[in-house]
């Protein structure tokens, strides 16, 4: 069940290699560091902690060499989106904002990672405030998709997902909003895994759209995923939505458990117009491969997928123009001069957000206020209902997940969807994935292989499940990944 | 479809929104709204007659905290995070009287 590497180990292999001392945590940090700093041009990091990472693999080293069991991710380089706050360095969340906020406390999720072994080198690159599916709407300039780097990596945890494809760390961390997750770890090769809501705190993730965020896991194999989501899940009382159900204890050694006589349904939408003919292809070549082994896989009607993107972007801005609305000048962040109070408010918050960040308030504020709300927002709500008991309908009828292509097209031109002045253009990118988050599903994405040449981009499909069934998903995964063989992960040759 | 949002509109949504919109974006803001709204508002020709509104997943409503004193930051941790802190105050322009606008 080894999973493909490309010759980049997996984060299994690499704390095993730290635990037995063939290698030191130090080496692998230094090396990604280096990988980190020759691949710049990447712009798939916002910091970088060479000083710090190194000392901190420095005192695992000595820890391991004492004997200790320093933990499943011992010494691991990791990379963490820059939207989750971390106790040192700067968690700017892509925005002017915040460029120079240093957060006094760690995410639940990184704190996690941490008492497990894993060293984080640096934060990455992400749309602002993680509004965008493409990583171009940064304050810090757009990331760049290591396998066209003409090309977006996706988003908006593009960062994330760039850095993982290029071979610089085995795992960072991602939030999935919208598809934030899964869709740039289509469009880089990766694995990335969106878990069930309320599994993964969010305590210490720059809230977006409370009701849908959700942490996860973006890897380059279904294990590594597993692994590092075993660590990270389980409740969290500064959490208020954390999930009291305990996690999958036995994630990892059941990953080879084929399910038996697995059976997924393929939305007739996700064949529908609007997704592009080379996805298409990519993604009818992964349903034989499934069905090779021994999947049975059969359409269904998931009737209002395509309803899905708008009743996302009303519920999804209404609650990020109420989460945006701390952002006052006062207490943190970007400070502008003004005659009065409000001026302060004003002037901070238009100089400090970027165009997309301050459209959504906008449109979320139009949504939530007197006289519009029940046309737009409550209609969104509505509307979500029936999303989700279009998936428990579903999986009532006894299917163990939803399959479709990850998102409608491989990864295109930076530039090409920002021109053309219609957020439409771009917010079609998250037609497959927004549904998981609407209904609190677990999603995950596994690369099923690439466009015909010359280009040879990657196109992932997604596996969505029942809420709270990730052991039985991430089989599923794990028998997708075994079929559908792809065995590069990373865009360069080590 | 409902009417396109004017000027007026985008400056009222901006005021609630404690935004500025330039006078000179007025009217592409409002056409870049309106082009989401127009989107959505298909959202009302689907059959909703009698669903609960949904505004979250979790079937856990409000749990509550047992009112125990935690873990805090210290003062200085906070008050260090203002951009205009003096401590153990931050600055503001005046809020109350004249001049004050808030």
């Amino acid at each position: 069940m080894t999973p493909p590497h490309d010759g980049f180990p997996g984060l299994v292999e690499l704390a095993r290699l730290v635990a037995s001392k063939e290698v030191g945590s130090a080496e692998l940090v230094k090396q990604a560091l280096e990988r980190a700093h020759t691949s710049a041009g990447l712009n798939a990091f916002v910091s970088l902690f060479d000083e710090d990472a190194l000392a901190r693999a420095h005192r695992i080293d000595e820890r391991v060499a004492a004997g200790e069991d320093v933990g499943p991710l011992a010494g691991v380089p990791i990379a963490l989106k820059d939207n989750i706050c971390l106790d040192r360095g700067r968690t700017t969340c892509a925005s002017r904002f915040l460029e120079h906020y240093e957060s006094p406390f760690s995410a639940t999720a990184a704190r996690r990672l941490e008492e497990a072994g894993a060293v984080v080198i640096g934060k990455t690159n992400l749309d602002e405030f993680a509004m965008g599916s493409s990583c171009e709407h940064s304050a810090f300039g757009a990331c760049r998709n290591p396998w066209d780097q003409t090309r977006v990596p996706g988003g908006s945890s593009g960062g994330s997902a760039s850095a993982v494809a290029a071979g610089v760390v085995a795992l960072a961390l991602g939030s999935d909003t919208g598809g934030s997750i899964r869709q740039p770890a289509s469009l880089c090769g990766i694995v990335g895994f969106k878990p069930t809501y309320g599994r993964i705190s969010r305590w210490g993730l720059v809230a977006f759209a409370s009701s849908l965020d959700q942490i996860g896991p973006m890897t380059r194999s279904v294990e590594d995923a597993a692994l590092a989501f075993g660590v990270m899940a389980g409740f969290d009382p500064k959490d208020s939505t954390s999930s009291e159900s305990a996690p999958p204890p036995d994630l990892m050694e059941s990953l080879g458990e084929a399910p038996k006589q697995a059976r997924v349904a393929v939305p007739k939408q996700a064949r529908g117009a609007g997704v592009d003919s080379r996805t298409l292809a990519v993604f009818e070549e992964a349903v034989r491969s499934l069905e090779g082994a021994g999947v049975k896989v059969e359409e269904v009607d998931l009737a209002h997928t395509e309803a899905g993107i708008a009743a996302y972007y009303l519920v999804a801005t209404a609650e990020a123009s109420s989460n945006l609305a701390r952002f006052d000048g006062i207490r943190y962040g970007r400070r502008a001069d003004g005659e009065t109070l409000e001026d302060v408010y004003v002037r901070s918050r238009s100089e400090g957000f970027g165009p997309e960040v301050q459209r959504r308030i906008l449109l979320g504020t139009h949504v939530l206020s007197s006289g519009y709300y029940d046309a737009y927002y409550n209609t969104a709500l509505k509307t979500r209902r029936v999303i989700k008991a279009g998936y428990d309908a579903v999986f009532g009828q006894g299917f163990d997940a939803v399959l479709s292509p990850a998102c409608p097209s491989p990864a295109f031109g930076i530039g090409e969807k920002l021109g053309s002045d219609d957020p439409l253009a771009l917010y079609y990118e998250d037609v497959f994935t927004v549904g998981a988050n609407l209904a609190g599903l677990p999603g995950v994405t596994v690369p099923a292989g690439f466009t015909p040449p010359p280009n040879g981009l990657p196109v992932g499909v997604q596996l969505v499940g029942p809420a709270f069934a990730e052991r039985s998903l991430l089989q599923l995964a794990s028998l997708a990944e075994r079929a559908l063989g792809v065995e590069r992960r990373v865009a360069v040759s080590n | 479809m409902s009417d396109a949002l004017t000027p007026e509109d985008v400056k009222k949504i901006a005021r609630l929104a404690r935004l500025e919109v330039p006078e000179g974006d007025l009217e592409r803001v409002g056409r870049e709204l309106s082009a989401i709204l127009g989107y959505a508002e298909r959202l009302q020709g689907l059959d909703l007659e009698g669903v609960e509104p949904m505004a979250h997943v979790g079937d856990q409503m409000n749990r509550l905290d047992a009112d125990e004193p935690g873990e805090a930051f210290d003062n200085q941790t906070v008050m260090g995070l203002a951009p205009d802190g003096l401590e153990p105050f931050i600055r503001v322009p005046r809020v109350l009287g004249e001049g004050g606008g808030a």
